[in-house]
């Protein structure tokens, strides 16, 4: 698009331009529009708050729009680089690491802290999906070796910071990946026996913290002014919400400071408080709109790697939507994790547009002639 | 495509990716049919259950406590008032470290160690998140240290209310009594409704008889509290309706009049208006600060009230029960004439003794003289015993019970006040029954002058007093003049229970009786006329008594009165009315081990009546507003 070309362009060439997928972006910006305004209600109408969340995602956006720019190969290329970088950094992390409520997760460069683990969400899909490129598929014993190599190093210092969330995220990831890819059911069900049988190994290398949530999730009712007070209040504030809530600004729950972190984890138990199940009910049908588009640019997408990623990319979003939600809404453990686009949050937002950059740089470098 | 490894093939692997892809999907619906299934469960199955959380999240009731009513005299005079008064309160969860917190606070203000007592005591019955007072009535100056350092002390607040004050001290402490601390006993005999947010309740006099119009009902204040507990703003606010305010029949000067003119003497005054059957005064001595109560009494000045042998927490004017000695000698009098057991102008021989027939027993007179030649009104006037020892050996005590019940010995007045003593007119009955001894005839000499078992409280012998001023009409004695109406403020006025009119209508009798009192204040031999009667600017009607309290060996010489110990010298009476023509105020007064009641009982009844006719307020203002 040049300065002189006097016709008025239309929406398509410009999209096409920019390589952009219209629907995509749309659900992103009607997503990042509603969380703006259930962020004002539950920081308690602080513009402030709005308006650094405006400023994050207005940056995701920009970031989304430049990692849509890069041919998918270059990401095929670099996801090895990036992965090697995250290890790195993850390292740092442990040696010298800032502490943040408990655990050893930031890395301060000065201008910006970020959680390298954040990086990983990214870099182990695509390492794993870059990997299985050119190897035949569906992945045999070989391939699951490898690929749990990729995924276990990571996943292990993640664990250890620790950030029980974000490991199972980066599991979930490269866990896709090989499901996508074909891995056969008989692999799968022994892979979950394993998992299943090292879980006690698991739950005794817990934090005490962690464990405390997850008996807390199992019964809450058995401590509620403390560690069940969360899912309690979260749960009333849901409930109370009824079907048609309680109305913008209104919930009672959280601007009362009844609701803890109203604005980040258990944000949507304040959007459910006051819009109530419809609200609640229009939020889920948005989210599971923006994962059907991601399956189907996968779908339509030309090679091994663009696929995998697109997909993988996909489920992980479904799950983080799920696992927050199931949290809120009192059916699974405490874990922190955001809720994509609506929770007040830096990394993780940018880190989330970068990967529908990289569904839109699928979509939109399609070779013509393919199809 | 052609630069992929030969292994591959592209489309079988795009096949599986569909069908996995597919397979996803379908896991995604049933896991979100999960996540909708559990919000519409919430949302709408458990809507109702958690709005009600909700709510009780957002909400706290706070009761607002009623204004107790203010206690007046007849004249509005203020007997019982309300005070601003500052306390200070503890929520004991937002209090890190209770004990050291309150170690910390005794720097401030005050803190004794019944204070902690009573503030450990509450708090075991309160919920941890309200406020529990540990002091009471700070002054000034500590909540003025308290404000300057209050950052120090979260979870402490320094709250406003108000405190009962008795401006008549100890004067009326008896009659108008005190309010206190409620305890756990009087809690469960409460409307728990009605008492949530009152600290305290009367606990005698007329704070207790009229506790239910005094206290009024709380209102209530619904705010809207964040998680913290802190109220942000008031949603909803019922305003409490305040106690009703009593106007007392007693005239406040009168009563200062009473308490002052017993002086040192342990005893009462009884002053009643015989047309109505008020009280327009009742003093009883020695007596106790009321508002020692209202803050909490420490244990110690406890005990030493409750066990001192003087007893001033004891009210005489209705609890104590005296021999009414020679008082009860005009209804004796009325009894002989109403029976026609005697002939009033027939005069008597006495020689200062008499015997009972069969016995070498001596029943002596007051005067070991004797009194000569005695006809009925002097008999009264003179008081001679032997006079009224003949009348009950011809009565006899079935008589003598009879007219002693109908002039409301041996019952309760029936006083709108607690804790009212009956006395005792023996009987042959009584006697049986209680003793389950036969009567002998030497009880029934004693009985006429009210000595042996007959015992009356100074309430009954004003009453009787009262009776007689009015030829036998007689009134409920009361307190209770009238109540405010809490919507108008208009004073509702209390009736006056008439009682039964006694069976005795021969006006002779009565002017015959009450013409002697009258001599005994009047007449010239008259027992109280040198002590009362030289210099009355109105007639008075009156009778003394002098009551043994240790009985006398049969040759027993009675020791000089300044020679006996002080516990066995005689308890002093007088019963009066005035004016007698048309008597206004009727007085019973007894002043214990006081000795003659002409000599003692009878000024301090004059001074009374003086007060109350004359107007003469002459009165010490001792620490009274």
């Amino acid at each position: 698009m040049t300065a002189d070309d006097e016709r008025p362009v239309s929406l398509t060439q410009w999209l096409v331009y920019w390589r952009l997928d219209l629907p995509l972006l749309l659900g992103l910006i009607a997503c990042g529009a509603l969380g703006l305004f259930v962020l004002y209600s539950a920081s308690g109408q602080s513009m402030d708050a709005v308006v650094g969340q405006l400023i994050r995602l207005l940056t995701g956006l920009v970031a989304l729009v430049v990692v849509a720019q890069v041919p998918p190969d270059w990401f095929r290329t670099a996801a090895p680089w990036a992965y090697g970088a995250g290890l790195v950094m993850l390292a740092l992390v442990w040696l010298l690491g800032d502490t943040a409520m408990g655990a050893q997760r930031w890395l301060d460069l000065g201008i910006v802290r970020f959680q390298p683990s954040e990086v990983m969400k990214i870099a182990v899909p695509l390492t794993v999906a870059a990997y299985f490129h050119d190897r035949p598929l569906p992945p045999g014993w070989s391939g699951v070796a490898a690929a749990s190599a990729i995924l276990g190093l990571p996943v292990a210092m993640v664990a250890i910071q620790p950030d029980l969330g974000t490991a199972l995220l980066i599991v979930a990831g490269g866990a896709f990946v090989l499901f996508l890819g074909g891995l056969r059911w008989r692999v799968i069900a022994l892979l979950m026996l394993i998992a299943a049988a090292a879980a006690p190994l698991v739950w005794f290398n817990m934090h005490a913290y962690q464990q405390e949530r997850v008996m807390t999730f199992l019964n809450p009712a058995r401590d509620p002014a403390g560690a069940g007070y969360h899912i309690t209040q979260s749960k009333i504030a849901i409930g109370s919400g009824g079907l048609f809530g309680k109305g913008w600004l209104n919930g009672s729950q959280a601007h009362l400071d009844f609701l803890p972190e109203s604005d980040t984890d258990f944000v949507f138990a304040v959007f459910a408080e006051e819009t109530g199940l419809l609200g609640a009910l229009a939020l889920l049908a948005l989210y599971a709109f923006l994962v059907g588009r991601g399956l189907a640019i996968a779908a339509r997408s030309q090679d091994t790697f663009q696929r995998l990623v697109a997909g993988s990319i996909s489920l992980t979003f479904f799950i983080y939507v799920f696992v927050n939600i199931g949290m809120v809404i009192g059916l699974l453990p405490v874990v922190g994790i955001p809720l994509p686009l609506l929770s007040f949050g830096g990394t993780s937002l940018v880190v989330l547009m970068i990967a529908f950059g990289i569904l839109m740089s699928i979509q939109t470098h399609r070779k013509l002639l393919a199809t | 495509m052609t630069a992929d490894t030969p292994l591959k093939d592209h489309g079988a692997e795009r096949r599986l990716f569909l069908i996995r892809t597919v397979v996803a999907g379908i896991l995604m619906a049933v896991v979100t049919g999960v996540l909708v299934a559990r919000l519409a469960y919430l949302q709408i199955l458990e809507h109702e259950y958690y709005s009600l959380r909700s709510n009780d999240n957002r909400t706290r009731v706070q009761v607002v406590p009623p204004v107790r009513g203010l206690i007046h005299d007849r004249n509005g005079v203020v007997l019982a008032d309300n005070l601003p008064a500052y306390r200070l309160e503890i929520v004991p969860e937002q209090v890190e470290n209770l004990d050291a917190a309150i170690d910390r606070l005794a720097g401030v203000v005050e803190i004794r160690d019944i204070d902690r007592e009573r503030f450990r005591e509450r708090m075991r019955k309160k919920p941890r998140f309200r406020g529990i007072p540990i002091r009471l009535n700070l002054s000034k100056e500590e909540v003025a240290r308290f404000e300057v350092n209050r950052r120090a002390f979260p979870g402490m607040e320094i709250r406003a209310g108000l405190t009962r004050h008795y401006p008549l001290g100890e004067v009326g402490a008896h009659l108008i009594g005190y309010v206190g601390g409620i305890t756990e006993d009087e809690l469960r005999g409460l409307d728990e409704k009605s008492y949530r947010g009152t600290n305290h309740i009367g606990k005698t006099g007329v704070e207790k008889s009229y506790e239910a119009r005094l206290h009024g009902e709380p209102g209530s204040r619904i705010l809207e509290a964040n998680a913290m507990g802190r109220p942000l703003r008031e949603l909803a606010f019922e305003a409490p309706k305040a106690g009703r305010s009593l106007y007392l029949t007693v005239d406040a000067q009168l009563q200062k009049a009473a308490y002052h003119a017993l002086g040192d003497h342990a005893g009462a005054v009884v002053a009643l208006d015989p047309r109505t059957g008020g009280v327009l005064a009742m003093a009883s001595r020695p007596s106790f600060d009321p508002g020692l109560f209202v803050d909490g009494i420490s244990q110690s000045k406890y005990q030493a009230l409750l066990h001192d042998p003087q007893r001033p927490m004891f009210n005489r004017a209705i609890q104590g029960q005296y021999p009414p000695g020679s008082t009860i000698k005009p209804v004796m009098a009325l009894a002989a004439l109403e029976t026609n057991a005697i002939d009033p102008q027939r005069e008597v021989w006495c020689p200062g003794y008499i015997t009972l027939p069969g016995s070498s027993r001596r029943w002596r007179d007051w005067k070991r003289s004797g009194h000569g030649w005695v006809d009925l009104p002097k008999a009264i006037y003179r008081s001679s015993d032997v006079y009224f020892y003949k009348l009950a050996m011809d009565m006899g005590i079935d008589t003598i019970h009879r007219f002693g019940a109908m002039f409301g010995f041996g019952r309760r007045t029936g006083i709108d006040l607690p804790r009212e003593s009956q006395g005792l007119m023996p009987s042959r009955a009584w006697k049986n029954g209680v003793r389950n001894q036969p009567w002998y005839p030497g009880e029934t000499l004693n009985t006429v002058i009210g000595q042996g078992f007959m015992t009356a409280t100074p309430l009954q012998l004003a009453h009787m007093s009262a009776l007689i001023a009015g030829h036998g009409q007689g009134h409920r004695p009361h307190v209770l003049m009238a109540t405010e109406s809490p919507e108008s403020g208009d004073l509702e006025a209390t009736s006056t229970t008439v009682e039964e009119p006694l069976p005795i209508s021969d006006a002779d009798s009565w002017n015959l009786v009450t013409n002697a009192m009258e001599q005994v204040v009047h007449g010239q031999r008259g027992t109280a006329h040198y002590y009362v009667g030289t210099d009355l600017p109105y007639r008075m009607a009156g009778k003394s008594g002098t009551a043994q309290v240790r009985g006398l060996a049969q040759n027993e010489q009675a020791p000089e009165y300044e020679d006996m110990e002080h516990a066995h010298r005689d308890h002093a009476l007088f019963v009066a009315f005035a004016p007698a023509e048309n008597p206004r105020i009727a007085v019973a007064v007894i002043a214990e081990h006081g000795g003659g009641g002409s000599s003692t009982a009878g000024p301090i009844a004059r001074e009374v009546i003086d007060a109350y006719l004359l107007n003469n307020r002459v009165v010490q203002n001792e620490g009274t507003r």
